[in-house]
């Protein structure tokens, strides 16, 4: 089997995993989700149709039927994206609710993420070729440093500094209040500007990781046969830390981009939760203080269905960087 | 004037953890211009070391201590950065043991070439990619390989392959010296013999001084002029390859030579050598194999042995080779 | 979050091979031994060093808090939401607490959680890296694919969940929580050395010797991945320790626990920021952010310790 096609597999059977496990949890929890789920609905002012009894049941837990048949009802509900109605929300179906947040997530850690690993690639390179320099103890212990910080306290600490004393940025929000969201350029600015303070937070606290991995990448590499040839051969040290060492030291922390990518959506969740982020994160932490399980299944779905996709993309990159896995 | 001249090489290994360890010690060499050398010697007692010295190839831990190396007139010792880089064009290069990993898995091997070539063009050079793939294609034919090979990547390449790759991509420098250090040990013995013979043939044709380093003893006959011989870091003997099997040599060297069996006898007695090599982090003077050799005598143990005349060469023992005066050091280094 | 870099040492470094020993018997006891050197590389690396004295110091901290701290962590008697004051130096909570006397007691959870969650999940990566990675098969397949699917699914999101649905609303529900979520890491990294370390020639030699499996697993393959265990297990620790204060910080856990996170839960629910009251915000998270960074620069001399390569000069 080529390497691509392993890896569809992977996915496919990986993502059933998730799926099912998403099934078992609720089923496993003391007491008893669904009522309670239906209490909160009854008391946000849904009426409980016979319907949306039966959708909450398929998710959390029927008391009656087979394990069998509710599974059967569940993976129908998942492929018809029906997750039944939020009580936090209930104007609208969860997908609904989801679907509206997700776009903010996407672009707030999309952008974090890549900007995070650019940088901290490169300091991680330069930390690692300059092994043992001040500059390479002081790249280190900067990120150290600014890694410890929890997400949710850099966080704070920036929504005090930067948007309540200096006023440059906003305090809450993905966008000014009286806006409603369009495509228009005026309106993108201004989200732009509302997300520079949770993007700059994300990427803060996973800079370090990339830096650390990456510094240790390229001494190791920096010990190989082949970098002391390249030098050998009179090559620049500039060729030789770039197209040498630095190229293959980067495949690692290639495959563990796809899998940060995918676990920072979940970290969003403290970072939105901060900053009032209309994304997906912040639907979470709202879901959590309300109890609201529908949501929450449907939320942690997404979550681990975004880190699967991820992790297949970036799978498909490696290909294209590494040619000892192509066919 | 000699090609390469090293005087007082010491190559010293500082782990940051436990005891320097002196890898060479007071190494003096000269090798002309296209001589064929041999080292040989055993595991630890410096060859690689000494080869990685000569190239200035050699990394931390390991450190040169002092000592003077004259290639074509200037001192490379001293040398640091892009004014060694530009010394190595035309000069000096390194083709690592057995190529196994000297090449860059994520490279094709004509991009590999091109990388060379470019960094080495002199000004004045017009490297377009024709040309590349013209010299790339001319040094793989120097070496029996199509040039086929430039489209591939190092994992899809034999071991042998890779080993001609990698002296294909030192003759990119031009090279007057070429130090070959182990180049067969990885590699079965059929390609060994193939690569040692293209290894000879370059030699042959374009010149360059060469030096070939091996624990194998028969590989370094077959292939080298003359033979240089390593134990505790130190060079013991320098003799002619063909007077090496006969006449009286230093003690190390002939039991070097006893421990290679004759096939065709009628019974195969198997040597060895008793004792274990020596402490290379001691820095007491003294002849390094005295606790081995059977003719060890009280001078052995106090007095560094100086290179001195034995048959059509030189060793380093009081007892085969006794140093007349001091004056014959003098003698030797012309 | 730290990323590890899923790429245990190179089986044939020079440095492995040194650092490889089989279980043959010396004067001082093997893990003795070994304790000693491995102490010594530590402290001799810098960065660590000073992680070690920092752990120290919260340690102290925790153990001394009665000592320490001017006031009971609980007692409801001073002014609530007050600035700082003589009396109370980082202010006081919206039930009139001191905030200060909370933070020193607070360290005892988060050293509590963070080991012992830490410990936990290293416990069940070892466990569960060991069988994989010494049974190639069925069971490795199984358990690897187990592996991966915990990574896959993310830990915060199902921390969140966890807690959310077992409102234990305890400490050891923080501690089991997070322990479940994070064992996965380590188990990967254990499997690859474990499945490397299989094929050395001491292992081999070993079985064809007979010794028994649980020896062999015990006397020769865990001894030589003393430093991977130690490396994973600060990395944990320093996880769980983030955790709990996130999942104290939402609300999850028991708000009348005294910790760090719930310091900061009572922070945001009190809008302390805005009141001015940003010693109480500011405090808990440094605090936080020194103990976590004090076990990541341990780790720098226990990476050392495994790979040679990467020990300072």
């Amino acid at each position: 089997m080529t390497y691509i096609s392993r890896r569809v597999v992977l996915f496919i059977i990986t993502l059933w995993a998730a799926i099912t496990l998403n099934f078992v949890l609720p089923r496993l929890m003391p007491g008893s989700p669904v009522d309670a789920a239906l209490g909160k609905l009854a008391a946000a002012g849904v009426p409980i149709t016979n319907a949306e009894r039966n959708a909450i049941e398929i998710q959390l837990g029927m008391p009656h039927a087979s394990l069998i048949s509710q599974y059967g009802e569940y993976l129908r509900n998942i492929a018809l994206l029906r997750f039944g109605t939020s009580y936090s929300y209930p104007t609208q179906t969860v997908a609904e609710t989801i679907g509206k947040a997700l776009p903010w997530t996407l672009e707030l850690v999309g952008a974090a993420t890549i900007f995070a690993f650019i940088i901290g690639t490169l300091l991680g390179i330069y930390a690692g070729w300059r092994r043992g320099t001040a500059t390479d103890s002081s790249i280190t212990v900067g990120a150290t440093f600014f890694g410890a910080f929890p997400p949710f306290w850099l966080g704070l600490l920036l929504l005090y500094l930067l948007a309540f004393k200096f006023g440059w940025f906003p305090i809450k929000g993905g966008y000014d209040p009286g806006l409603t969201p369009t495509l228009s350029v005026s309106f993108m600015l201004n989200a732009l500007w509302h997300s520079v303070l949770p993007a700059l937070t994300m990427a803060i606290t996973t800079l370090s990781g990339w830096v650390f991995g990456m510094r240790n990448n390229m001494i190791n590499t920096l010990g190989e046969d082949f970098v002391t040839f390249a030098e050998a051969n009179g090559l620049r040290a500039r060729t030789v830390a770039t197209l040498y060492a630095a190229r293959n030291a980067l495949l690692p922390n290639v495959t563990a981009f796809g899998l940060a990518l995918g676990s920072v959506v979940g970290g969003s969740v403290l970072v939105e939760g901060v900053f009032s982020y209309p994304g997906v994160g912040g639907l979470l932490f709202i879901a959590v203080t309300n109890h609201d399980y529908p949501l929450m299944q449907a939320l942690l779905l997404v979550f681990s269905l975004s880190m699967l996709v991820a992790i297949f993309i970036v799978d498909l990159l490696y290909v294209r960087l590494d040619p000892r896995v192509r066919r | 004037m000699a090609l390469l001249e090293a005087r007082g090489v010491n190559v010293v290994y500082e782990p940051s953890r436990g005891q320097r360890i002196w890898a060479v010690r007071d190494v003096n060499l000269t090798l002309e211009a296209g001589e064929f050398v041999g080292i040989v010697g055993e595991s630890g007692c410096g060859k690689t070391t000494l080869g990685y010295a000569l190239t200035r190839m050699l990394r931390p831990p390991a450190r040169l201590d002092g000592g003077v190396i004259t290639f074509d007139g200037t001192d490379i010792a001293t040398l640091a950065g892009e004014q060694l880089r530009r010394r190595r064009r035309n000069g000096f290069a390194l083709v690592m043991q057995s190529g196994m990993n000297a090449l860059n898995p994520v490279r094709s091997i004509g991009h590999q070439f091109g990388d060379v070539l470019k960094a080495n063009a002199r000004p004045g050079d017009h490297l377009d990619a024709a040309a590349i793939r013209q010299r790339s294609t001319s040094l793989l034919e120097s070496v029996q390989l199509d040039a086929e090979v430039l489209g591939r990547f190092p994992h899809e390449l034999s071991g042998g392959m890779r080993q001609r790759v990698s002296i294909a991509l030192a003759l990119a420098l031009e090279p007057r010296l070429i130090v070959f250090d182990e180049p067969t040990t990885a590699l079965d013995v059929i390609v060994q013999e193939a690569v040692i013979q293209t290894i000879k043939d370059l030699q042959r044709d374009r010149g360059f001084t060469a030096v070939l380093i091996s624990h194998d003893l028969g590989v370094v006959l077959e292939a080298t002029d003359r033979v240089l011989v390593m134990y505790g870091g130190r060079i013991v003997e320098d003799q002619p390859a063909a007077v090496i099997a006969e006449g009286a040599h230093h003690p190390y060297t002939e039991a070097l030579l006893n421990c290679y069996a004759d096939p065709r006898a009628d019974e195969v007695v198997l040597g060895g050598i008793p004792g274990s090599p020596p402490d290379l982090s001691l820095t007491e003077p003294g002849c390094p194999f005295t606790p081995r050799c059977p003719l060890a005598q009280d001078i052995c143990r106090e007095v560094d042995p100086p290179l001195a005349p034995l048959g059509r060469g030189w060793a380093a023992c009081h007892v085969r080779a006794p140093a007349v005066r001091a004056g014959v050091e003098a003698g030797r280094a012309s | 979050m730290t990323v590890l870099t899923a790429m245990p040492p190179p089986p044939e470094a020079p440095g492995r091979a040194a650092n490889v020993r089989s279980g043959t018997a010396s004067s001082v006891p093997g893990p003795l031994r070994f304790g000693g050197r491995a102490i010594r590389t530590i402290w001799s690396n810098g960065k660590a060093r000073a992680g070690l004295i920092m752990l120290g110091l919260f340690i102290c901290i925790a153990v001394f808090a009665p000592l320490i701290a001017p006031h009971s962590p609980t007692a409801t008697s001073f002014t609530p939401y007050s600035g700082p004051t003589s009396t109370n130096w980082f202010g006081t909570t919206g039930n009139g607490q001191d905030v200060f006397s909370q933070l020193i007691y607070g360290s005892r959870v988060s050293l509590l959680v963070g080991f012992g969650a830490g410990a936990l999940a290293t416990l069940v990566a070892v466990t569960l890296g060991l069988i994989a990675g010494y049974r190639p098969g069925l069971v490795d397949e199984l358990l690897g694919f187990v592996t991966n699917l915990a990574l896959v699914i993310p830990a915060l999101p199902l921390m969140i969940v966890l807690a959310a649905y077992l409102q234990g609303h305890s400490v050891w529900t923080i501690v089991l929580v997070v322990a479940f979520t994070s064992w996965a890491t380590g188990a990967r990294v254990i499997r690859s050395q474990t499945a490397t370390l299989r094929t050395r020639d001491f292992v081999t030699s070993a079985v064809f010797s007979g010794e028994r499996l649980l020896r062999v697993v015990f006397r020769e393959i865990l001894p030589n991945m003393t430093s991977l265990v130690a490396a994973s297990f600060f990395a944990a620790a320093t996880a769980a320790i983030l955790a709990e204060a996130s999942l104290e910080f939402l609300g999850l856990g028991n708000p009348a626990t005294v910790s760090w996170g719930t310091i900061l839960y009572a922070a945001e629910q009190q809008n302390a920021l805005l009141t001015g009251q940003w010693l109480m915000v500011l405090a808990p998270g440094l605090a936080i952010a020194l103990l976590m960074m004090s076990l990541t620069l341990i780790n720098f001399g226990v990476d050392a310790l495994s790979n040679p390569r990467l020990r300072e000069k």
